[in-house]
């Protein structure tokens, strides 16, 4: 079965014209519009909405339970929804056919929270397998590139062939966003990347997802509580709240915002801590 | 859609013109990970074709990520010097954030093995875990004997509760396959007694038949091999599960004994249900045979039942009953010694409730076959 497909260039100068650009011009990888999301009758989300430009890091909080996990879930089409439309890359998943599906597919990465590896495969098999999926190419090559991504996420080569449950957590980490990467996708989600690392590791990770930023372009969604990582990589904010984005902005909307919850949030005794630091540094 | 063909742009050009017979490798088009095969070959092509310095142009490239970009630099690697050279900074700067080569991993010197040493090994290893998996085994039997569990507390930590749930799940819940099971397997045997004997006329025996055969060896043995695949791989299961997600560990920090608290109930759950089952399972097998017998060789119930009494004494029901408590024994220890060996991984909880199902099925046989000759140097 032959299907040709066509593949819309993705340089940033002709970039695909159906996507939608936002105020500022830059384009929205992903637009969720009106989302309601709930479980029989208990409302989790209500009509809301959320913008990502190209390029940019996205950190994302909000309390415990007010359905963080539930709106990525839901992007993610893990969830079903109420009402509401989602576009991702400027496509609504359910309008466009299986084939286009499937390479939109191709153009998101996720790292859950545990990691979520296969058990059963090695660390390189794990990266291998979106590439199995979904290219034609030779395995000494998808070798090659799964040893690329290794050392791109900063593990040791030696990890290639281990099994995940003869990994740290901070390795499940880094192996489990190998294998988000292993496709190059536009829009990669992150859930909780930091949780369970320790700080020089997490910041480390930090300056890893900068990284692969500022050299693949990526757009990254990052469901975070670690403050670290919300002052030094985050080019945006979004608070969950109240069943909608509360709140959205740079760090310094949210230091300014009123808001009771993000007041001791931003502005609790572990965050000035870190803003003083910061302070410090600058004088 | 899967490894479809996909229809792209991408290329490379050899172009000899330039000044001072500088070869320029023009790359243009899509240099994607979903698009990079279409041109692995024209590159390899190139390659093999050598030629000294040369200049790789990324200026008709419109788009690259990682993987395309490894390919543009392995090509780089193998025709030696070049120089690179684009009007878009970005493609060169991804190009140069990839490294030259790639770390070797530090492997393990592989330690050379005689034929002798890999023929034995697996030899070795089989009946080291097989005397292992019954320490274990022993282990278990012990610690279920020796109690509940070895806390001191308030509790004496045997748990009505738990028992009675276990024997709802394995006994109760069972009922309904095993009455149905053993009414066919009687059923059939008497069909194919009766067939076989009518040619002596002594159609009447296969009362004896069925009712011996059933009460002494079928009813129990045909039960534990149901309990085993049905209850044994849950408990392998169960207990497999709980290991991986640390939960075993979580009860040994808190002071209690996992056999206590896992094990034990089901244990204790197995011996009383198992007896049970087989009296359920003799009834139902009796059952069919006469329902088969009165059908097919006209024999009436009151017959049926006057000539059971007289075939049957109460030694043979004792005979059969006897086994059932160690078959119920046999199949929770070793589904518990399977489900503590399971390890971290999805495949290795599949492995060992297979594996407990296929021993405990097999041990069981054993175990039958071996009460078969000592009931007989018994005259049992």
């Amino acid at each position: 079965m032959e299907e040709v497909l066509p593949v819309e260039p993705r340089d940033d100068a002709t970039a695909s014209e159906e996507s939608e650009r936002g105020e500022n011009g830059a384009e929205i990888v992903l637009s969720v519009q009106d989302l309601t999301v709930g479980f029989g009758s208990n409302i989790v989300l209500d009509k809301l909405n959320l913008d990502i430009y190209r390029g940019e890091i996205l950190g994302f909080v909000g309390a415990s339970g007010t359905g963080k996990s539930v709106l990525m879930r839901t992007v993610l089409r893990l969830l079903p929804r109420r009402s509401g439309s989602i576009k991702i890359l400027g496509v609504e998943y359910d309008a466009v056919s299986e084939e286009e599906r499937m390479a939109l597919d191709m153009r998101l990465g996720v790292l859950f929270q545990h990691g979520a590896l296969f058990s059963a495969l090695t660390v390189k098999e794990n990266i291998q397998v979106p590439m199995r999926e979904y290219l034609n190419l030779p395995q000494d090559l998808m070798d090659e590139l799964a040893r690329l991504k290794i050392d791109m996420v900063g593990l040791a080569p030696e990890a290639a062939d281990k099994f995940p449950s003869e990994l740290s957590g901070g390795m499940i980490k880094r192996a489990a966003l190998a294998r988000a990467l292993a496709l190059d996708p536009d829009l990669v989600f992150l859930d909780e990347p930091t949780s369970g690392l320790d700080p020089i590791g997490a910041a480390e990770f930090d300056n890893l997802i900068a990284k692969l930023r500022d050299t693949l372009g990526l757009t990254v969604y990052m469901v975070t509580h670690d403050l670290d990582s919300l002052f030094s990589v985050c080019d945006r904010i979004a608070v969950l709240g109240q069943k909608r984005v509360l709140v959205e902005g740079t760090i310094e909307d949210m230091l300014a915002c009123d808001d009771e919850w993000v007041t001791s949030y931003f502005q609790g005794k572990r965050a000035r801590s870190i803003v003083r630091d910061d302070d410090k540094k600058a004088s | 859609m899967t490894r479809s063909q996909v229809k792209t742009d991408t290329d490379v050009q050899l172009d000899e013109a330039g000044k001072d017979g500088i070869r320029i490798y023009r790359f243009s088009g899509d240099w994607r990970c979903v698009s990079i095969h279409t041109a692995m070959p024209r590159l390899d092509e190139l390659a093999s074709e050598g030629g000294e310095a040369g200049e790789v142009d990324l200026s008709a490239i419109t788009a690259m990520d990682t993987a395309g970009a490894w390919v543009i630099r392995r090509f780089m690697n193998r025709i030696g010097d070049v120089k690179l050279t684009s009007d878009k900074p970005r493609y060169v700067e991804l190009l140069g954030a990839l490294p030259e080569e790639l770390p070797e991993p530090t492997a393990d010197k592989k330690k050379f093995r005689s034929r002798f040493v890999r023929f034995f090994t697996p030899i070795g290893a089989a009946v080291m875990s097989a005397w292992e998996d019954t320490i274990a085994a022993m282990f278990i039997l012990g610690s279920a004997v020796r109690g509940a569990q070895l806390k001191l507390g308030r509790h004496s930590g045997l748990s009505p509760a738990a028992i009675v749930n276990q024997i709802d799940r394995m006994g109760v819940q069972a009922v309904p396959i095993i009455t149905l099971m053993s009414f066919l397997i009687g059923a059939i045997i008497a069909q194919q007694g009766a067939f076989q004997l009518r040619y002596f006329g002594a159609e009447l025996f296969v009362v004896d038949l069925v009712g011996i055969l059933q009460l002494r060896e079928i009813g129990v043995l045909l039960t534990a091999i149901m309990i085993a695949g049905r209850s044994g791989s849950a408990i392998t299961a169960e207990i497999g599960s709980m290991k991986m997600r640390e939960e075993i560990d979580a009860l040994k920090v808190m002071g209690l004994s996992p056999i206590g608290i896992l094990v034990f109930p089901r244990l204790v759950a197995l011996t009383v249900a198992l007896p049970l089952l087989t009296i359920i399972a003799n009834f139902s097998a009796l059952t069919g045979a006469a329902v088969v017998t009165w059908s097919y060789s006209g024999i009436t119930f009151a017959t049926f039942l006057a000539r059971l009494q007289e075939a049957v004494d109460f030694s043979s029901v004792l005979a059969g009953m006897i086994k059932a408590p160690f078959m119920a024994l046999i199949i929770g220890v070793v589904a518990a010694v399977e489900g503590l060996k399971v390890g971290g991984s999805a495949e290795s909880l599949g492995k060992h409730v297979t594996q407990s199902v296929v021993t405990s099925i097999f041990v069981v046989i054993l175990v039958d076959g071996l009460f078969a000759i000592f009931y007989a140097s018994i005259d049992f």
